[in-house]
């Protein structure tokens, strides 16, 4: 129920936008809730765009978790 | 996603393992409470509890949105469908007890019951069916609230009106802390809520409550790191909010859906399943959209209802006093095949997370 899953916006038509979950499963989505662009990764909840991720946000995270973690090599392990 | 496999590298996981070991306190009992469906889901399944020194504890607050919802309130849906009203709902929904029967039972009767997948599917039935009376029964947090405030504000066919059991999340971790026993030192509060709501409503844990409070997303890593980042301000006696899921949750969260609850939505006390009438923490329609109002239209009310069967600890698992295992009746008369308690049947409810990551034990 509070799940949301990640999709790329592929298109969209006014309030709707077809996304890709990955793995090639397509869905309508409903993204008045959302400023988001075609490229756009989104999180889905019950067929709405709650929000749009923040790529660079994403990339900080995971150079944070390796600042905790000491790991001074930022490539993956 | 090569993203998401990074988010779920178990050398970093191991690596945060040992971290996590080293700040702990040595001796005295931590209890770390989320409150979060998924975090549950998440945390059973990759197996986080087994990675934690034995002194510190996750428990699961009432994070579950099916779980919770009271039985009056699926009385009111049942009593609806039995007068001949169609009820949308989401699938988890369906068997949730109510106090004599569920919708389920219902739709064994003959009530027209259907599943659907969101909010926009329910419009879509009542533009497909003008002459058919639908009511959408809403349940969920602040996540599921801005969907039916989308489309209530759309102002959809008048054939279609709306059973509104939302509940909010902050007013429930309030109430757990007022929760004598319970002693909890930190919480993990839920990534997904966040991203609409921000992290200022919870600023009130660490400034009036002294109590760390971390923003977690939903990969196993976030989680894991969220439980490191709460330990380290417990070790250093600090008590401060902090956002793990900065990717996806910001300072002031969805602007956009919150300014539509607004318009939609004003903040009631409402009833939890097993818990009592909590202040503040529920959603009424405004009175600009009164006529989409199912209780108003059909006239139905239902204070009391019977919430907990006997024998079942409910009411103990959704704050996160007993686990699952504690309760008599788990996976003994009470399985994901004949559920007794709502905990056990929502996909998000702590018994059933519980019950289906223990199959392989129980099948011996
Ligand atoms: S195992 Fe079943 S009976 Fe026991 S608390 Fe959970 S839902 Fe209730």
């Amino acid at each position: 129920m509070c799940l949301a899953v990640p999709a790329k916006i592929l298109e969209i038509n006014g309030d709707l936008a077809k996304v890709d979950f990955s793995g090639g499963v397509m869905r309508e989505v409903n993204i008045m809730l959302v400023d988001a662009r075609v490229g756009d990764y989104v999180l889905v909840h019950a067929g709405y765009a709650i929000q749009v991720l923040d790529e660079k946000e994403a990339e900080e995270t995971l150079m944070l978790w390796r600042e905790i973690m000491e790991i001074k090599d930022a490539g993956a392990p | 996603m090569t993203e998401e496999r990074k988010f779920r590298d178990p050398v970093l996981a191991n690596r945060i393992a040992e971290k996590i070991r080293s700040v702990a306190p040595k001796n005295d009992t931590i209890k770390i409470c989320h409150v979060c469906g998924t975090h549950e889901w998440i945390i059973s399944h990759y197996g986080i509890r087994s990675l934690l020194p034995k002194n510190v504890e996750i428990i699961a607050g009432p994070g579950c949105p099916v779980c919770i919802v009271p039985a009056a309130e699926i009385d009111e849906a049942v009593n609806l469908a039995l007068k001949g009203v169609t009820i949308a709902c989401f699938g988890d929904v369906l068997r949730v007890p109510g106090s004599e029967i569920s919708l389920l039972d219902a739709k064994a009767r003959g009530a027209d019951v259907t599943v659907v997948y969101s909010a926009m599917d329910a419009v879509r039935i009542a533009k497909g069916n003008p002459g058919k009376d639908l009511v959408f029964f809403a349940i969920g947090f602040e996540t599921t609230a801005p969907s039916t405030a989308v489309e209530v504000i759309k102002k959809p066919p008048k054939n279609l009106s709306f059973l509104i059991s939302h509940r909010l999340i902050p007013p429930a971790m309030e109430f757990m802390l007022g929760i004598g026993d319970l002693h909890i030192d930190a919480f993990i509060a839920p990534g997904h809520v966040s991203t609409i709501i921000g992290l200022e409503p919870y600023e009130i844990f660490p400034k009036v409550y002294r109590m760390p409070t971390i923003i977690a997303g939903f990969e196993p890593l976030d989680i894991l790191i969220a439980i490191y980042m709460a330990l380290k301000q417990i070790s250093e006696h600090k008590a401060i909010l902090e956002n793990e899921y900065k990717r996806a949750v910001t300072w002031r969260g969805n602007i956009k859906a919150k300014a539509l609850m607004s318009r939609t939505f004003r903040v009631v006390n409402g009833a939890w399943r097993g818990l009592g009438r909590l202040p503040d923490s529920a959603l009424k329609l405004m009175d600009d959209f009164i006529e989409y109002d199912a209780r108003e239209k059909y006239g139905v009310k239902i204070e009391r209802g019977r919430d907990i069967l006997p024998g079942c600890q409910c009411h103990l698992v959704i704050i996160g006093k007993i686990k699952p295992t504690e309760c008599p009746l788990f996976m003994k008369a009470c399985t994901p095949q004949k559920p007794i308690g709502s905990c056990m049947v929502s996909s998000e409810g702590t018994c059933r997370i519980w019950a289906r990551n223990m199959l392989p034990y129980f099948a011996h």
